[in-house]
């Protein structure tokens, strides 16, 4: 295959291991990232310059003002846009000589295979357990070669799953975490924060492992899980091994993917009982009701501060012992309203007679 | 018996520590024990363990100086 604009990679074909050949295989590649966000847009943004051929990209979010200090591929002006038509466009302009494929949908167990199959690799930047599990299993169940990246406040994971290694062996994310946490447990990015240079450091390192094992060079992480810490610049290497099928709870076939439920899987019910949630309008006139207590859920140190009168009870302590509470109409709230759902469910259950209620889009909405 | 923990992600919050010794340690599920008696916390948090920088899947017998590092998962991106 000819390689379009062949000039602009010429100090990556001058490299000596890398060569004419290997520039010429990530020219072939179809290479799908799944996220374009705080991973997706340096890896995208990294693989488009490298001159990867054909790049597809999964994410039916839109651009906010939150994300432009760590999605550097957006501009001000981007906001309110479709993230993978808006992040399409840019690296079409940036490089015209790659293919880049938009998919503004939400991936799900009914589409992902249809679509993963149409590229050779595949990188996760998603943000959430649920679609994490589903774009694992299905990259097992395809055997196509999974690039893994996850963030937590100041760590990042970083892994290669479903490529043989010398000795013939593969491992894929359910053989580290065959379990998913309960929801609220492992907080996300708009949760807990994150330093922006976090996510363009571990999404480089995602697109440099694309590199190395699409072009044949360096030592990929295969079988092999990466921790980085931005706090003290430590790094983590740890091996990887198969669990049992038993242990890793995968689904056996495609059949039995396409009848799995992700967010059941991952604890999150959307059945009874249901938490009444309240707008932020409602909740500022709640917040003079003296019927109402107002409850914030968050742990302990977390940010901002709620100006109004409250009680702090954090979720992680009413898991463990459900408190006392002195009225019957409750609002929970928290940073962006899914833990307040989790804390209003378990509540709700051991005080049947009261009224609990759930601050939309947490306390993020309410300024 | 002494064996050196490594805390990651939100452990390293919730011990206020990377990193810890355990004496007398036949194996991991002695150290998952003895920290959840010591740090009630951790009951609701879930983590996977490597042992000398292998993931194990059950039990595993340690040995003196063996290194035990407890691993979150992660979800942001």
């Amino acid at each position: 295959m000819e390689i379009k604009g062949k000039a602009r990679y010429e100090r990556q074909i001058i490299l000596k291991n890398f060569g004419l050949a290997g520039q010429q295989k990530l020219f072939a590649a179809k290479v799908l990232v799944i996220g374009a966000g705080g991973l997706g847009c340096p890896i995208l943004q990294y693989l488009a310059a490298a001159g990867v051929g054909t790049l597809g990209i999964v994410d039916n979010d839109v651009v906010e003002l939150s994300n432009l200090h760590r999605q550097i591929l957006y501009s001000v002006a981007d906001i309110g846009r479709l993230k993978a038509d808006c992040a399409a466009e840019k690296l079409s302009l940036f490089n015209p000589d790659i293919q880049v494929i938009s998919y503004p949908l939400e991936l799900s167990n009914q589409n992902a295979a249809l679509i993963l199959s149409k590229f050779d690799l595949v990188i996760d930047g998603s943000d959430n357990f649920p679609t994490r599990y589903m774009v694992n299993d299905a990259c097992a169940l395809l055997n196509l070669p999974l690039v893994y990246g996850a963030l937590s406040e100041s760590e990042g994971q970083v892994a290669i799953f479903n490529v043989s290694d010398a000795s013939g062996r593969k491992v894929n994310y359910r053989d580290i975490f065959p379990n998913p946490p309960q929801p609220g447990e492992v907080l996300n990015c708009s949760e807990a924060g994150v330093l922006g240079v976090l996510p363009g450091i571990i999404g480089t390192m995602q697109a440099s492992e694309a590199i190395k094992l699409i072009s044949g060079t360096g030592e990929p992480l295969i079988n092999q899980m990466l921790i980085y810490n931005i706090n003290n610049n430590q790094t983590y290497k740890i091996n990887l091994t198969a669990a049992n099928q038993e242990q890793n709870n995968a689904p056996a076939d495609l059949d039995a993917f396409l009848r799995m439920d992700y967010s059941w899987f991952c604890g999150i019910r959307t059945g009874a009982p249901e938490i009444q949630e309240v707008s932020p309008g409602e909740f500022r006139e709640i917040m003079f009701d003296d019927e109402f207590e107002l409850i914030d859920v968050r742990e302990l140190a977390e940010l901002p501060a709620a100006s109004f009168e409250h009680v702090r009870v954090p979720l992680s302590e009413i898991r463990k012992k459900i408190p006392a509470i002195a009225k019957d109409k409750i609002v929970l709230f928290c940073h962006s309203g899914v833990r307040s759902v989790i804390a209003g469910e378990l509540l709700q259950e051991a005080y049947p007679d009261k009224e609990f209620y759930s601050l939309k889009g947490g306390i993020l909405r309410l300024n | 018996m002494k064996v050196e923990i490594l805390l990651f992600g939100r452990l390293t919050e919730l011990l206020g520590q990377s990193h810890l010794q355990l004496e007398d340690m036949a194996d991991t599920d002695a150290v998952t024990e003895r920290l959840l008696d010591q740090y009630p916390a951790l009951q609701h948090i879930s983590y996977e363990i490597a042992v000398n920088q292998e993931v194990i899947h059950g039990n595993k017998p340690l040995t003196d100086g063996m290194t035990v590092a407890l691993m979150p998962p992660f979800s942001g991106g």
